[in-house]
């Protein structure tokens, strides 16, 4: 005995074509069975289609989400008939291939279907999960995947978010140990700025003694008519005014390269003489060495090229390369003369420093003859945080920071180095005024 | 009486000349400079009589002041040249090792030179 009448069979047919569609993933023939102005409500939060052309969307996208087709098994399916309307209740068993592993799901279906025009179409669809099947926190598979995926994204942001703190704290801390460097070097210079002033102030100071009592036998020569020897003293009053103006000069660079070097480096480009440059940094160094440790000795010579143009640089940012460079060249000397062994008594510690003009750039060179960087840690010097000093006294950052700066510079910092004769760092930088 | 001042400052000779202009003028005293420890001992190899007093700076590049010192003492014996020390740093450390390297006398920067010009007359009275 036919389970359905003739209508109710036509109804049947067309929803389950419509499932069947859905199963073997084709959307044409789906959407051929529904009406111009069908809509949908799923069991999802946003399983919603108030057209045809959404809800032709949502099905396209589930379709492409799952690649495998799905097999669809009705459970058991109710009909009711109105006129030119019918509602289809049913249940189906779900099963869906998802990365390899097969998950059913039983889901509940109301369709209602209105007779238009010569053929029956589906106009509204509502899909649910039937209670008893709706333990808390179940969803639908598709559901399932969303809130996975709304969580993992959730988790990115977060994860996005905290990184950026991290790398804005790294950077707080980096400009920071970059601060304390230049402050610790300011440190290293103060006894030898304190010297390099004391010296220039002396002189002032007594050569303006000198003249007070030039002044005075001046006049007492003048009384006495001694014209020649009155003329050999203004002379010699003329000279200490000189030396006065010199050594007070002397004195203004010196405190104007101090200021310089602990301003924070928003410097701009000028041209500067290197050899002047190179001088200052070197006897502050020296001074400042040992003003700290009154045994440290140890011989300085320059070879300055006389041809050497003015380069245009950031010259505080460039002194601290070389007071660095220099500071590290006094430290090994010193270090190989304190581990003397007997056969090397006729040591002689030694800091050289070589400019060199080769035209289209020019050449600073800072020789030390100390033990020689060993070939194992050479490659890792301008590593920040590398050093070989003992705790607390290196940061580790001098040659990385001086790399960093010639390199802002269009220039390079290179290092040679002979195992028991000594290092050489050599910074190149481009002279900009001829092309 | 010669003196012979060792510092590696050029302008120490200007100021020097300039500051015993008198002395110099009356043939009391010959001055002599050497800027270098080095260049001080090539001195006294050459002229070594003639300098009676030996004025030395410490803080110099090469050679230091302490070194030249202990070089004078252990090298001239009849009668050695009194050596006077002066430094910027005017401390202890410096001091001792000086005063212990035969020094006969510690002056700090900036020199007085009424003082030094005391010191010296009661050398020529001695």
């Amino acid at each position: 005995m036919p389970k359905y009448t003739e209508q109710e069979q036509e109804v049947i047919n067309v929803h389950n074509v419509f499932w069947e569609a859905l199963a073997n993933r084709d959307i044409d023939l789906r959407f051929s069975c529904c009406s111009e102005n069908v809509t949908f409500i799923g069991t999802g939060l946003h399983e919603k289609a108030a057209n045809k052309a959404e809800y032709r969307i949502m099905n396209e996208k589930g379709v492409n989400q799952f690649p495998e087709p799905f097999q669809i098994d009705f459970i058991w399916t109710n009909i009711s008939m109105f006129h030119k309307q019918a509602v289809v209740t049913c249940e189906v068993i779900w099963k869906q291939s998802i990365n390899g592993k097969i998950s059913s799901e039983l889901v509940r279906s109301t369709t209602l279907l209105n007779y238009e025009e010569d053929a029956w179409k589906i106009v509204h669809v509502h899909g649910s999960v039937p209670d008893y099947r709706l333990a808390e926190g179940e969803y639908m598979t598709t559901e399932k995947i969303l809130l996975r995926n709304r969580e993992l994204e959730q988790k990115v942001f977060e994860r996005t978010q905290e990184l950026g703190k991290s790398l804005a704290e790294l950077k707080a801390t980096q400009s920071q140990l970059i601060q304390s460097e230049k402050m610790a070097s300011l440190g290293e210079l103060t006894a030898g700025i304190a010297h390099e002033i004391q010296n220039p102030l002396n002189f002032v100071n007594n050569f303006s003694e000198v003249n007070v009592e030039l002044v005075a036998e001046l006049k007492l020569e003048l009384e006495k008519g001694d014209i020649a020897e009155a003329i050999a003293i203004a002379d010699d009053i003329a000279i200490n005014e000189g030396k006065i103006l010199q050594h007070g000069k002397r004195a203004d660079s010196i405190v104007k390269g101090m200021l310089q070097h602990s301003r924070s480096s928003n410097g701009i480009n000028e041209p500067t003489d290197i050899n002047a440059l190179a001088d200052e940094y070197l006897r502050l160094s020296y001074h400042g060495l040992r003003a700290k440790d009154k045994s440290f000795n140890a011989d300085f010579k320059t070879e300055f090229d006389a041809s050497m143009p003015k380069i245009n640089i950031i010259p505080q940012d460039i002194g601290r390369v070389l007071l660095n460079l220099i500071n590290n060249a006094f430290y090994v000397v010193a270090e190989r003369q304190k581990n003397l062994s007997g056969l090397e008594e006729t040591y002689k510690p030694s800091v050289t420093i070589i400019t060199k003009n080769l035209g289209d750039r020019i050449e600073i060179s800072v020789m030390d003859n100390g033990n020689g960087i060993p070939e194992e840690i050479r490659n890792k010097i301008f590593q920040p945080f590398f050093t070989t000093k003992p705790t607390g006294e290196g940061t580790g950052l001098g040659l990385s920071l001086s790399y960093d700066i010639v390199k802002a510079h269009g220039g390079e910092l290179k290092v040679e180095s002979l195992s028991g004769e000594g290092t050489t760092f050599v910074i190149t930088l481009p002279n900009l005024n001829i092309r | 009486m010669r003196i012979l001042i060792v510092d590696d400052e050029r302008d120490i000779q200007t100021l020097f000349e300039q500051r015993f202009r008198k002395e110099i003028k009356n043939n009391e005293l010959v001055l002599a400079f050497a800027y270098s420890g080095e260049e001080a001992l090539k001195y006294l190899d050459e002229k070594e009589q003639h300098a009676i007093l030996i004025l030395s700076d410490i803080n110099m590049p090469g050679m230091s002041g302490l070194d030249l010192l202990s070089n004078i003492k252990q090298k001239y014996h009849r009668p050695p040249p009194l050596v006077m020390m002066i430094t910027a740093y005017g401390d202890e450390e410096n001091y001792n090792t000086a005063m212990k390297l035969g020094a006969d006398d510690f002056l700090t920067k900036p020199l007085d030179f009424n003082q030094l010009k005391e010191k010296i007359k009661n050398i020529h009275h001695d």
